[in-house]
């Protein structure tokens, strides 16, 4: 597979090392009142698709960025390729 | 129809004319008692236990292909009980003990050959873990030897021992352990629960499940709906596929594991060995080729293939431990769908939903669980309890903090 990095353009997916699920981003409020239940559900649930998939990459050969790749789990394309501090800013994170 | 050497013999006298289909081909019924969803190892071998061990009848197995088209004619055919954990080394054991009689048990000959399984060890702390590992499975009625480096030479001796960064120590063998042709698993299975009246309907493929007040009432298929008095899911790899038909979300990912087999080659790996520096195990088919593998692909999958990093890798491992691998040709290699749970142990439990239960996770070791897994799975769904060796594969294990975690990796089932 070959990740078309947006700041080093195309690279070969052996230099990433692979998370999962994109939703890991969104990590649940720990003060929160249903914090144990959702982080129950943030560690270990997952919805496994058969098809668009978005999912964490770390570019750990190369610049060391998190990406949010979108591919499609049934045929290994790649669909999109965003950092995933975009992905993060977009919902209002770290401001 | 039983199967002997004397009918062999006959067989072969009177122009084979006598062999008929060794299962039907039913059409639907309306109504089941029990529907197990999966015509794998695991699921045949729940509707056998079912039929055979638990009396149950009015049974059907529904399969979306082929019976024995998915990871049970895709791995690497080997069985062993050589756990840690204490929710897990009974299970398998109890599998072990269910192969050594299996073929007498049905009447088939999955040409179980228990040659024998040896971990090496390369470092001090592995043999220490080794060693530990070698004595919890004595503790749960299994076999395990320690080898020196000098014994590990004396059936291996081909193998890199001196290699400067994995020298090889010493070894932990498991005599009882081996292969199995695991073609003839399902087959075998399929015809026992034929014959005890089991409807194993192919080319069934469930399209959802009908519900009513928290109950499920069965499954709707290709070829319409079938009623259930309960539904058993046995899909070990489209887990998560199946299960979003039902609302469930599982603590599972799908993955791609590669398997490769060479030419065919004279005898000359008498057992089936692992390298404990990366990851690699090997063994030699009776056809003559090594079958082998390693790590998978680490990316969630359901493509049922895998990509060249991995290829690369797992022949990297192979050619530092046996470097004689490197004049051997690869002949073919292949992909299948693993449920990574987020422990690496597998799941037989209900589900929150009535009248639907689930087999699964087996993450990469399915296929030598396939007797024990048939058979507890079987126990739960005509008892409604788990079966005393899987006691500890609940769903809520998660929820709980019992994890049953082999290699203390944590939630991250790419590294299981």
């Amino acid at each position: 597979m070959i990740i078309n990095h947006p700041l080093l353009g195309p690279r070969d997916a052996q230099e990433f090392t692979y998370l999962g699920d994109a939703a890991l981003i969104d990590r649940p409020d720990w003060q929160g009142e249903d914090a144990q239940s959702r982080f129950y559900e943030y560690l270990y649930l997952r919805d496994n698709p058969a098809g668009t998939h978005r999912e964490l990459w770390f570019h750990e050969g190369g610049d060391r960025s998190w990406l949010v790749v979108t591919r499609n789990t049934v045929s290994h394309e790649i669909l999109q390729v965003e950092l995933a501090r975009d992905v993060a800013r977009a919902k209002g994170r770290s401001k | 129809m039983r199967y002997s050497g004397l009918r062999v013999i006959k067989e072969a006298l009177t122009g084979h004319k006598g062999w008929k289909p060794v299962w039907r081909d039913p059409e639907p019924q309306p109504h089941y008692d029990i529907v197990i969803i999966g015509g794998g190892g695991h699921g045949l071998a729940a509707a056998y236990y079912l039929a055979r061990e638990f009396g149950q009848k009015k049974i059907a197995v529904v399969e979306k292909g082929w019976i024995g088209g998915g990871n049970v004619g895709r791995n690497t055919t080997i069985i062993r009980s050589n756990y840690l954990l204490d929710g897990n080394e009974p299970f398998y054991e109890f599998s072990l003990k269910l192969w050594e009689g299996l073929e007498q048990d049905f009447n088939y000959n999955a040409m179980v050959s228990q040659r024998g399984i040896l971990n090496l060890i390369h470092t001090d702390a592995q043999r220490d873990a080794f060693t530990r590992r070698g004595n919890a499975m004595i503790l749960n009625g299994a076999d395990a030897e320690l080898l020196s480096a000098d014994q590990v030479r004396a059936e291996y001796p081909f193998l890199n021992f001196d290699n400067a960064r994995f020298p090889i120590k010493g070894g932990l063998a498991q005599r009882r352990g081996g292969t199995v042709r695991h073609d003839a698993v399902a087959w075998g299975y399929a015809r026992g629960a034929d014959s005890r009246g089991v409807d194993i309907i192919q080319n069934c493929e469930v399209t959802g499940f009908r519900m009513e007040n928290g109950r499920c009432l069965g499954v709707e298929t290709s070829r319409g709906f079938i009623g259930a008095g309960k539904v058993g899911c046995a899909v070990a790899g489209s887990s998560g596929r199946l299960m979003a038909k039902a609302g469930m979300r599982l603590p599972i990912e799908s993955h791609v594991l590669q398997a490769f087999v060479s030419e065919g080659l004279k005898p000359v790996m008498p057992g089936v060995i692992t390298f404990g520096a990366g990851h690699f195990y090997c063994s030699q088919s009776d056809k003559g080729g090594l079958v082998f593998g390693g790590d998978i692909d680490g990316y969630n999958s359901y493509a049922q293939r895998g990509n060249l990093p991995t290829v690369e890798d797992v022949c990297a491992s192979g050619i530092a431990l046996i470097p004689a691998l490197g004049r051997v040709r690869l002949l073919r290699m292949w992909g299948g769908l693993m449920d990574m749970s987020m422990d690496g142990s597998p799941i037989i439990d209900r589900t929150d939903i009535d009248g639907l239960y689930f087999n699964g996770g087996w993450c990469y070791g399915g296929f030598k669980a396939t007797p024990a897994s048939g058979f507890a799975f079987a126990h739960l769904l005509a008892t409604d309890r788990p079966h005393k060796t899987a006691t500890a594969y609940r769903f809520d294990r998660f929820r709980r903090g019992y994890m049953i975690d082999e290699k203390g990796v944590g939630a991250q089932p790419n590294l299981h």
